[in-house]
């Protein structure tokens, strides 16, 4: 049997794969450009939305960076008021582990749980970054080393209390005047080297137990963490080859906790053009693609690689012959990316070449090495290679990431989704009400711990 | 004669520990959406200002040093603000007003969750800032010790740490311009970075650089309010608050405490109300809520038994004396929620002194407060 792909809708962020200047791109502020992308989401029967959190404003060269969106809102305060306007959607989101406290995310994200009928998804991030942390009391405090061991006792903190209050502790009886089935409920006592909690947690348990746990983390620390502790990998490999080697990879990490392949799902970021053919669609991503980097946005990105100024050059002509500034990324902060461009100077060799190859502009550069979408072709073509993709375990299915501002997962909703429902490989109603059951997660309590 | 504004504050079952228990009450739907909703739906068709939502970082008690072990009560809460956020979408007028607690918490986080809440309600958020002076809270976060027995100076320490959370939070509202967002096509700029600002705030208890990662809300700056019951509490209200919940023991308390407050400070007596159709029905069935929990209940605020227009004629009265409206606290729900949408509220419209429909589309509108300018916007021409 073909195994199930799992979709999840993306909102669009605060990079410049979101496409700002189309003048079909809406608020990214407006609670009804959230309510719209849930509802065709919800439509469309995918398993989940997904909000993305930041917590300091991007800086490029000491100022803010002004040439992508800017600005989001609060993950909670969005993800509870769009379960009251869907009825079945998950509601997944960002919430880092280093600037918050256990106490008050477990009772957030109990709560979310509890109001949105078992519907509540947590991506848990981490950061140590003195940047982001001059917006918070406890900010900065983190080493670099440190920060998978707080992530790690953070959600094994957060699952005690979860679990301090049992299904059935609320029994609200009248006739006897009972209301708690024990005097203890949500008793807990904690101590590690990052936390020493104790008392009484107010939340009682939400119908999934404990929310879908998703992380993002790519590194070797990063996979064992989420091997040990996720339901979810929000990975950036969705390539067929690249895809194939994280998911065995991870995969094969679960055994080691007890786990099996089925208690892990991989689900790349993608992003999608579609087009009526498959030309079409390669010439509207060119387009986007161009929407996506302007020349100005070319240069700020190679100055994220170069660890430089380089806005004396012209996007337009060829890439700058001084190398990048080996070293801590004193140029951009509060962006991830920079972290993943490995050896700078190694990149910025392979960068050359390729232009020098190619005859590429700064600007053809860029869009040639970052921009590029996951799916590209007819609604025939992305279907396919999303099943392909799947039945090839480079995947259990995509969070996809639209390009566009409320509407931009229509096309993909009305087109792509039912070829895979035809082929049998995506749901066509909902079997279940939690975002557990449309993932195939036991329930925490039926499930061993970790 | 102007009209009077009129809130309930929202906790559980009602504010008689026994609530849960009256025939009518839905003890078993206390975490759930649906039951959060329909007292909201409630308090809208009543055409009433706002709500308040009840919260806490810690579990209800009989004590005030801590848990007890009663299982005879209500135990447990959603989070105020994300109550708020589940009812926004499916109320249209009236002000949404979630607690939430400054001691252990991180004002930029607060301060992006009621701009958000602002944005899904559009306009009609507000914030009930409470502080956490419990010992057996501070336990929960482990970063510092409360004791059980408060002395005068962690109480002025806790509330001065108020007034610094209260500052930082309005900072960040203001700290996007309300037209700092552009999408300027000529230049590729998203936003004018001149109209974001840094707020860089250093206190005793944070330092907190800004702007925001959200854009100023829709109200600009959404009420503030506070409960206040003596002059440390007062004096933090005064200098950080839009609005102060106060609980005046009779009319002429009522008058000593507005005369400190001056406007446009809001000031609303806070009132525990019992309403049935006769006075004896209210105060029996307060006597026998008490009888459920075993003790008589007594509260902070004034104790209502009566009928809604008893209630009317002692507002009327209160209101004189230089109160701008009243927070109600239903003793039961449904019971007295509906007795004040139902009861209350047409007698107080017979008398001229309640709206007959919602006249405003935001909660500063509702309670005639101006959109204020933004701290950090200059004059056109003067940057």
């Amino acid at each position: 049997m073909s195994k199930q792909i799992h979709l999840a809708a993306h909102f669009p962020g605060v990079n410049n794969t979101t496409v700002w200047s189309d003048p079909r791109s809406g608020s990214q502020i407006e609670f009804a450009s959230f309510e719209r992308l849930a509802r065709t989401a919800e439509r469309a029967k995918f398993d989940f939305f997904f909000l993305a959190e930041g917590l300091r404003l991007r800086e490029q060269n000491g100022l803010i960076y002004d040439l992508d969106v800017v600005g989001r809102p609060d993950t909670f305060t969005v993800l509870a008021a769009l379960a009251a306007v869907t009825d079945r959607l998950g509601l997944t989101g960002t919430i880092n582990s280093t600037f918050n406290e256990p106490y008050e995310v477990a009772r957030q994200f109990a709560s979310l749980d509890q109001l949105s009928g078992g519907r509540a998804g947590w991506n848990v991030v981490t950061s140590w970054d003195a940047f982001t942390g001059e917006n918070f009391r406890r900010g900065g405090f983190l080493r670099q080393d440190d920060r998978y061991t707080r992530a790690e006792r953070f959600l094994r903190t957060a699952w005690e209390l979860f679990d301090s209050w049992r299904d059935g502790d609320v029994v609200a009886d009248r006739a006897s005047g009972t209301f708690l089935s024990r005097p203890d409920a949500g008793a807990f006592a904690h101590r590690d080297a990052h936390f020493d909690i104790a008392g009484r947690f107010n939340v009682p348990r939400g119908p999934q137990g404990r929310p879908v746990i998703l992380q993002a983390g790519d590194s070797d620390k990063g996979r064992e963490f989420a091997a040990a502790t996720a339901d979810a990998i929000f990975s950036r490999h969705g390539t067929l080859e690249a895809g194939q080697a994280f998911y065995a990879d991870v995969k094969g990490r679960l055994a080691r906790y007890g786990r099996t392949r089925e208690e892990l799902l991989v689900l790349p970021a993608a992003t999608f053009v579609l087009g009526d053919t498959d030309a079409d669609a390669q010439e509207r991503a060119r387009v986007v693609r161009r929407q996506q980097v302007s020349g100005q946005t070319a240069i700020r990105h190679l100055e994220q690689l170069w660890n430089r100024d380089l806005s004396a050059y012209d996007p337009d002509g060829p890439l700058p012959e001084v190398d990048p500034v080996v070293g801590e990324n004193t140029i951009a902060k509060g962006r991830a990316s920079t972290r993943m461009f490995g050896d700078p100077l190694r990149t910025a060799r392979q960068w050359r070449e390729l232009a020098a190859a190619n005859k590429l502009t700064i600007r053809e550069l860029v869009i040639e090495v970052t921009a590029r979408q996951t799916f590209i072709g007819s609604a025939a073509t992305v279907a396919e290679s999303i099943n392909d993709l799947v039945q090839r375990d480079a995947s259990d299915g995509f969070i996809l990431v639209p390009h566009l501002v409320p509407d931009g997962l229509d096309e993909f909703a009305d087109t792509v989704v039912p070829l895979l429902q035809q082929r049998g490989v995506f749901r066509a109603e909902y079997q279940g009400t939690t975002l557990r059951e449309h993932l195939g997660l036991a329930h925490p309590d039926r499930r061993p711990a970790a | 004669m102007t009209e009077l504004h009129l809130a309930v504050a929202l906790d559980g079952a009602g504010w008689h520990p026994a609530a849960w228990r009256e025939p009518d009450a839905r003890p078993a739907e206390l975490f759930t959406a649906g039951y959060w909703v329909d007292l909201v739906r409630e308090a809208e068709a009543g055409t009433l200002d706002f709500v308040t939502i009840e919260d806490a970082l810690g579990v209800q008690s009989s004590r005030s040093d801590g848990p007890d072990d009663r299982v005879d009560q209500v135990r447990g809460r959603l989070d105020a603000v994300l109550v708020a956020a589940r009812v926004a979408p499916l109320t249209r007028h009236i002000g949404l007003v979630p607690t939430a607690t400054v001691t252990h918490t991180e004002p930029f986080h607060v301060a992006k969750a009621i701009a958000t809440l602002d944005y899904a309600s559009n306009g009609r958020a507000g914030w009930r800032v409470q502080v956490s002076a419990r010992g057996h809270e501070a336990t929960h976060f482990g970063r510092r010790e409360i004791p059980d027995q408060l002395g005068p100076d962690l109480v002025a320490d806790l509330f001065d740490e108020a007034t610094d959370y209260v500052e930082v939070v309005r900072r960040l509202w203001d700290s996007w311009e309300d037209d700092a967002e552009i999408r300027d096509q000529a230049t590729g700029r998203f936003v004018d970075r001149n109209k974001l600002h840094y707020i860089d705030f250093e206190g005793r208890w944070f330092r907190v650089r800004g702007p925001s990662i959200v854009p100023r809300p829709p109200q600009g700056q959404p009420p503030v309010t506070a409960l206040a019951h003596a002059e440390v509490p007062y004096r933090f209200a005064e200098s950080s608050a839009d609005l102060v919940y106060v609980t005046p023991s009779d009319v002429d308390d009522a008058a000593a405490i507005a005369r400190r407050f001056a406007p446009p400070s809001l000031v609303f007596a806070d009132l525990v109300v019992f309403l049935d159709r006769t006075a004896a029905q209210a105060s029996a069935r307060k006597q026998w809520l008490d009888a459920w929990d075993g003790a008589t209940y007594t509260s902070d605020a004034a104790i209502f038994t009566g009928t809604p227009a008893q209630l009317a004629d002692l507002m009327l009265r209160w209101r004189a004396a230089g109160l701008d409206g009243f927070r109600l606290r239903p003793g039961a729900i449904p019971h007295d929620l509906t007795a004040i949408t139902r009861g209350l509220v047409p007698e107080l419209r017979s008398r001229g002194a309640f709206r007959h429909a919602y006249e405003a589309d935001t909660l500063r509108g509702l309670l005639g407060l101006h959109r204020p300018a933004n701290r950090y916007a200059t004059v056109e021409g003067t940057r």
